[in-house]
């Protein structure tokens, strides 16, 4: 039923090759909210808001660029709210970048968002994490039911707790929610975008070994 | 020989030398060969006697005998070599090359003398060659042990170092046998000299021939150093000496150019961070020695490889190195000697790199947008041809593409890119104004700056008033209309809102750019600015309220800003101080806010007349006189005292003028502070009030007698002045003074004034030469303060003139503090002075702001908060231990002051023995304490993480318990520490994981964002920990 298989490890890990998308669009993050005086003051209360939701999941490390959700714009903070007497926090985001066509990306991005709100929000919160086309550039490209399984899956309780027990995939969760995430240093992709030939060493020594 | 023997035997007593030669080569013992060289320094016996002793075993059949026999010989002549003849040293060498040719287990004995002989000044000439070449010819120098390879490192170093004429007459021999000498060295001790003797072989033209290639690949063989010392090395060799002097030799000669270089552009490209590093610095190293026709060839495929580095590379400290690299080669390509026919290749260089970046500049919002500016920055602030080359194209593109984007996002990314082509334009001045490659753009970029200017988004106002900055500082650029219409902008934007951002950018530049247009300041904003200010007062004086209000604060500081020159605080001082004087008179109804405001404003122009002697005596001059008059007329008895009055005398109000008087007299020099004090301190002591303007007063000034407690509180504006003068400037009836100031100290009737007496007393304790006077001034204080805390109605005056007096001595390292410091913890136990006490150490520790400070010359010791830390703690921590329950927390406060004031690296020997009273200190329920602990022990955590293992259990009881603390900066700081822990080792916190987790569950709901800010981090930190992938 859990129906992560090697190929979602493979390509939200440690892909290989060149970097799809070197140049993507870059959108400004949002920087730290200002602290008020009224969050300051010890008596009154300040209670959880759209932003405040927004700033847990903006610093989220997409599983293959060096960049943020923010940065890439999977996420925005008018696709996030908070309803307030039931509670929910519904969260929207799209797959701007070109990669998130691969629906395991898309995923995976689900899934560190859901367990971001699940060890940072009070008990008491329901979540409904889910992706949407929208506007993105590429949606043409893709069938009309491609957000289904997807959205599928992150609601499916079960599912999300069966695919944390899957040690590489939790890997790439926990790379994600690091705060100095290093998980896309370590990735050899980045190092081998455009090949130069290597000039010819220049020859031995022979005739010092007369 | 025979006769010249006997005659020698005759005349020494060779007979012990001959039993200790015999000890040391047959009977194998060491000891001595030591004996037998100081014999020879001493003058006992000659080297020639030595040799003849060691006779047979030198010629011994038996190799081991024969090298015990060379080795006493090489350890004495390595002491005594200085004594040797010149004859000597002929024989010597002859007879250690011919020993070049005996067994191997002779060899290292020999290398050791040769050794000792090449130290040898009396070495004739010739001799240096014939060793060396010897050595080549019969010593295969890589099967050597290390310690005679390096021994032969050693021969040619001193060789080179004093036969430099004789070795170069080898000619390329000479290089070429060391190329052997070195080939397939491993040891990096080893490596380090060779890299040197190669470095010397170079930079010191010895002949390469035709081995230069050779040299080039026995050196770079080792590039990029790949070198990790081994744990507990005692040679110390780290793997950057190997990489510098390794760099030092690969960079030192154009002539390796035509090798390294595809090396490096090789190794750039490697996977390894520290390779990619080490290349790209050695590149950069290279550009100093390079010229034009070495880089020719490989200038593509370098620019490639940098670029590729700069556009994907994830580390900052990779795209650094590459933009310095371009840099230097830019820079280097930039200054070399053409010939007129040769092609320039500057220009194609740089129109590649252009080609490759152009077009990602117009994509403000792609990822590749900064690296490729910061590309072209890197080379256009290489040289002033390169500028010229590179902002001729991209600033009028750039120009363009502002104008294309209509985004605010976008257009603020362009504006920032032209700022940063500006700027390298201030690396360089022009002596002919036409050839500024600036003036060219000069009209459009003033009207870029203005647009973003009057655009309503911040960030672009921010980078317009930034562009001005950088326009304004390019001397004669901006005509006399440019600059009216910049100060126009700058004077709207100075009454945006006090909080935003372009605010203060504006008040910024206004500062800056006044300093260098002082008249288009003054003619175009202080009139403006003086108007404002008396719309200002006449609305004040209608009572309109605060819409009005804070235009009247935004101008006052606008008028701060722009006193940057001479010439303009000549004009605001007057506007401001007349201000003041305005508000006096009643016309308007002014609140403590708006003389405050005032107080800042004339603060700030103090400030900026610091630097300047003469400016900074006519600030004196003109503003001292002008606010003690008006803080005497106010403290004047009346029948009904205007509202001003009393605002005056307020205690914020005074405090500003403090403020005020402080910053116009600490940068006095001696001479003139001593003429104002002659002026001063009369007037409070005898009440002359001769040189205030406008002084005629309905009665006498008596602050120290007993005139009305408002003359009293004025006692602060002389302590404002007679502790911020020099050390030695003279005080008039110094000790009058000192006497009036204690009595007061110690009245109970006004605190305010009694506290400032108290300050002032202490501040001019601290500055007082150490003498009698001195002491005698310290006794009358003691008995004032034993007196007061005896007597009921005035223990806490008395309380606080110890706490002061006790600082002011603690700062200097007077004898008397640690007895003063001992009373004051005694009061710790006091039942009503305890707390009071306790705070006194958060006091003792911190820095003042009006007294004894730096700035205001008292005399402070730079370690004093270590030394009263380690004077002091030990009794504290005593006296918490002997304390009573109920005074315990007393004695943890004050320690916690301590503790948290102390530089962190002091505290961390300390801390295993505080640490448990440190945690015991969590457990107290006093919130400073609490939070000042959980402070202290913050930084420990990420520091001594193995010390603060040791306390896992009690350390998350603590802390969790304190997360749910009343007071929310506890609570913070808590689950500061909670995340802290993390840093423990993972095996350590394990088992508190799902415990942790748990608890770290309820701070989520905290009512307050900022507890649930600390606690999601801290939470999501123990999530990670000891799970995969992290």
């Amino acid at each position: 039923m859990v129906g992560l298989g090697s190929e979602m490890v493979g390509g939200g890990g440690a892909s290989v090759g060149l970097l799809e998308n070197a140049n993507p669009l870059i959108y400004q993050r949002s920087g730290e909210r200002p602290v008020t005086a009224g969050e300051e003051d010890e008596e009154f209360p300040d209670s959880i808001d759209a932003r405040e939701i927004f700033d847990l999941i903006r610093s989220i490390n997409d599983p293959e660029h060096p960049l943020t959700l923010e940065e890439l714009n999977v996420v925005e903070q008018v696709q996030v709210q908070v309803s307030k007497p039931e509670n929910t926090v519904p969260v929207v985001f799209k797959p701007t970048i070109l990669h998130c066509i691969h629906a395991h990306h898309s995923t995976l991005i689900g899934l560190s968002i859901r367990v971001k709100l699940l060890r940072s929000l009070p008990q008491h919160f329901k979540m409904d994490v889910h992706v949407t086309l929208g506007t993105v550039p590429w949606s043409m490209y893709i069938s009309v039911g491609w957000c289904e399984p997807v959205n599928k899956q992150l609601v499916d309780k079960e599912w999300v707790a069966a695919a944390l027990e899957n040690t590489p995939v939790l890997e790439v969760v926990n790379q994600c929610l690091s705060s100095r995430s290093l998980a896309w240093l370590l990735t050899p992709s980045l190092h081998t975008g455009v090949l130069v030939p290597a000039p010819p060493r220049a020859h031995s020594l022979v005739f010092l070994n007369r | 020989m025979a006769a010249a023997a006997a005659a020698v035997e005759a005349a020494a007593p060779t007979g012990a030398l001959w039993g200790l030669v015999h000890d040391f080569v047959m009977g194998q013992q060491d000891s001595p060969a030591d004996q037998v060289a100081a014999d020879v320094k001493s003058g006992s016996y000659t080297v020639l006697q030595v040799v003849e002793a060691l006779g047979s075993s030198l010629e011994n059949p038996e190799p081991r005998t024969r090298a015990r026999g060379i080795q006493l010989l090489s350890q004495v002549l390595l002491q005594c070599h200085s004594l040797l003849l010149e004859k000597e040293v002929v024989h010597l060498i002859l007879f250690y090359e011919n020993r070049l040719k005996d067994h191997h287990l002779v060899i290292p004995s020999v290398l050791q003398g040769l050794r000792a002989l090449s130290l040898c000044v009396a070495l004739p000439p010739g001799l240096a060659v014939s060793v060396l070449k010897a050595i080549f010819q019969e010593v295969h120098v890589q099967s050597l042990p290390q310690v005679d390879r390096h021994t032969v490192y050693s021969i040619i170093t001193n060789f080179m170092r004093t036969r430099e004429e004789e070795l170069k007459g080898l000619g390329a021999d000479f290089t070429f046998g060391f190329i052997q000498v070195m080939d397939g060295e491993k040891d990096p001790r080893n490596l380090l000299v060779a890299f040197l003797i190669v470095h010397d072989l170079i930079s010191r033209d010895y002949s390469l021939g035709p081995f230069v290639e050779e040299l080039f690949e026995v050196t770079s063989c080792y590039f990029p150093i790949d070198f990790t010392p081994p744990p507990n090395d005692p040679h110390g060799i780290q793997r950057e000496d190997l990489i510098l002097s390794l760099r030092a030799v690969l960079a030192s000669t154009p002539r390796f150019a035509e090798f390294l270089l595809p090396l490096l552009i090789e190794k750039v490209d490697s996977e390894i961070l520290s390779a990619k590093l080490d290349s790209l610095q050695t590149l950069n190293a290279c550009c100093a020695v390079y010229g034009q026709k070495e880089l020719k060839d490989f200038l593509p495929s370098l620019w490639t490889s940098i670029r590729r580095e700069v556009f994907q590379t994830a580390s900052e400290r990779v795209e650094a190195e590459g933009l310095a690299a371009l840099h230097s080669l830019t820079a280097c390509l930039s200054c070399s000697v053409l010939r007129a026919d040769a092609e320039d290749l500057l220009d194609s260089f740089l129109s590649n790199i252009l080609q490759d970046c152009r077009h990602h500049l117009c994509e403000p919002d792609m990822k590749l947008v900064w690296p490729s500016a910061k590309l072209l920055q890197a080379a256009a602030g290489a040289s002033p041809r390169a500028y010229d080359h590179i902002t001729s194209n991209v600033l009028l593109l750039l120009l363009e593409q502002f104008h294309k984007h209509s985004q605010s996002n976008q257009r603020r990314t362009i504006l920032e890119m032209i700022l940063g082509f500006l700027k390298l334009q201030q690396k360089w001045s022009y002596e002919d104004k036409d050839q500024r490659p600036l003036s060219g753009f000069k009209d459009q970029l003033c009207s870029l700056a203005f647009t973003a200017l009057t655009d309503p988004n911040t960030q672009l106002q921010l980078m317009g008033i930034r562009i001005l900055t950088v326009l304004g500082a390019q001397p004669d650029l901006l005509s006399s209309g440019d600059l009216e219409l910049a100060v126009g902008h700058l004077y709207r934007l100075s009454f945006l809102e006090e909080d935003s951002q372009s605010w203060v950018a504006a008040l910024e530049a206004s500062g800056t750019l006044a300093t260098l247009y002082p008249l288009a300041f003054s003619s175009h904003l202080v009139p403006k600015l003086a108007e404002e200010l008396c719309i200002g007062e006449s609305d004040l004086a209608r009572g309109h309220e605060s819409t009005k209000c804070s235009r009247h604060v935004h101008c006052l500081q606008a008028l701060s800003a722009i006193s940057t020159h001479p010439s303009i605080v000549k004009e605001t001082l007057p506007l401001l101080l007349q201000h003041l004087w305005q508000m006096d008179k009643g016309n308007m109804v002014a609140g403590s806010s708006e003389v405050i405001a005032v107080c800042q404003s004339l603060q700030q122009v103090a400030e900026k007349c610091q630097q300047d002697p003469e400016n900074c005596w006519y600030f004196h001059q003109t503003a001292i006189p002008c606010l003690l008059a008006l803080a005497v007329q106010a403290s004047m008895p009346e029948n009904e005292p205007s509202v001003l009055r009393k605002v005056l005398l307020e205690d914020e109000v005074l405090a500003a003028m403090v403020s005020v008087i402080g910053t116009a007299t600490t940068h006095l020099s001696p001479e003139l502070a001593a003429q104002s004090v002659t002026s001063i301190v009369p007037l409070f002591l005898d009440g002359n009030i001769s040189f205030l303007p406008e002084n005629s007063f309905p009665s006498r000034f008596q602050p120290f007698q007993d005139g009305s407690l408002g003359q009293r509180r004025l006692i602060a504006l002389l302590m404002a002045f007679v502790c911020s003068l020099p050390r030695n400037v003279e005080i008039p009836q110094l000790n009058q003074l000192m006497r009036e100031l204690l009595e007061v100290s110690c009245s109970h009737i006004c605190p305010f004034s009694s506290t400032a007496a108290t300050k002032c007393f202490a501040g001019l304790l601290n500055k007082h030469p150490a003498g009698q006077q001195l002491d005698e001034f310290l006794q009358l204080a003691m008995d004032k303060v034993e007196a007061g805390l005896d007597s009921r109605p005035c223990r806490s005056q008395a309380f606080t003139l110890l706490l002061w007096i006790t600082k002011a001595l603690v700062l200097r390292y007077h004898p008397l503090s640690s007895c003063l410091t001992a009373r004051l913890m005694g009061l710790l136990s006091d039942p009503e002075l305890g707390p009071a006490a306790a705070d006194g150490f958060s006091l003792l520790m911190s820095d003042c702001t009006d007294v004894l400070t730096r700035a205001g010359h008292a005399e402070v010791r730079i370690m004093f908060r270590q030394r009263f830390f380690t004077d002091n703690v030990p009794a504290l921590v005593q006296g918490f231990h002997a304390a009573p329950r109920d005074v315990k927390p007393n004695y943890l406060k004050g320690l916690s002051h301590v503790l948290n004031r102390l530089p962190k690296p002091v505290l961390l020997p300390e801390l295993p023995t505080l640490l448990s009273l440190l945690l015991e200190a969590l457990s107290c329920s006093d919130c400073v304490v609490q939070l000042s602990t959980l402070s202290c022990l913050q930084p420990l955590l990420l520091e001594a993480p193995q010390v603060m293992s040791l306390h896992i259990d009690t350390l998350v009881t603590k802390f969790l318990n304190l997360s749910s603390s009343p007071s929310m900066a506890v609570r913070i700081a808590a689950l500061q520490c909670m995340h802290a822990l993390t840093r423990l080792p993972t095996p350590v916190l394990l088992p508190y994981k799902p415990q942790v987790i748990r608890a770290l569950a309820k701070p989520l709901d905290d009512k307050k964002r900022l507890v649930r800010k600390e606690a999601v981090s801290a939470r999501g930190e123990w999530f990670l920990l000891g799970s995969p992938g992290t």
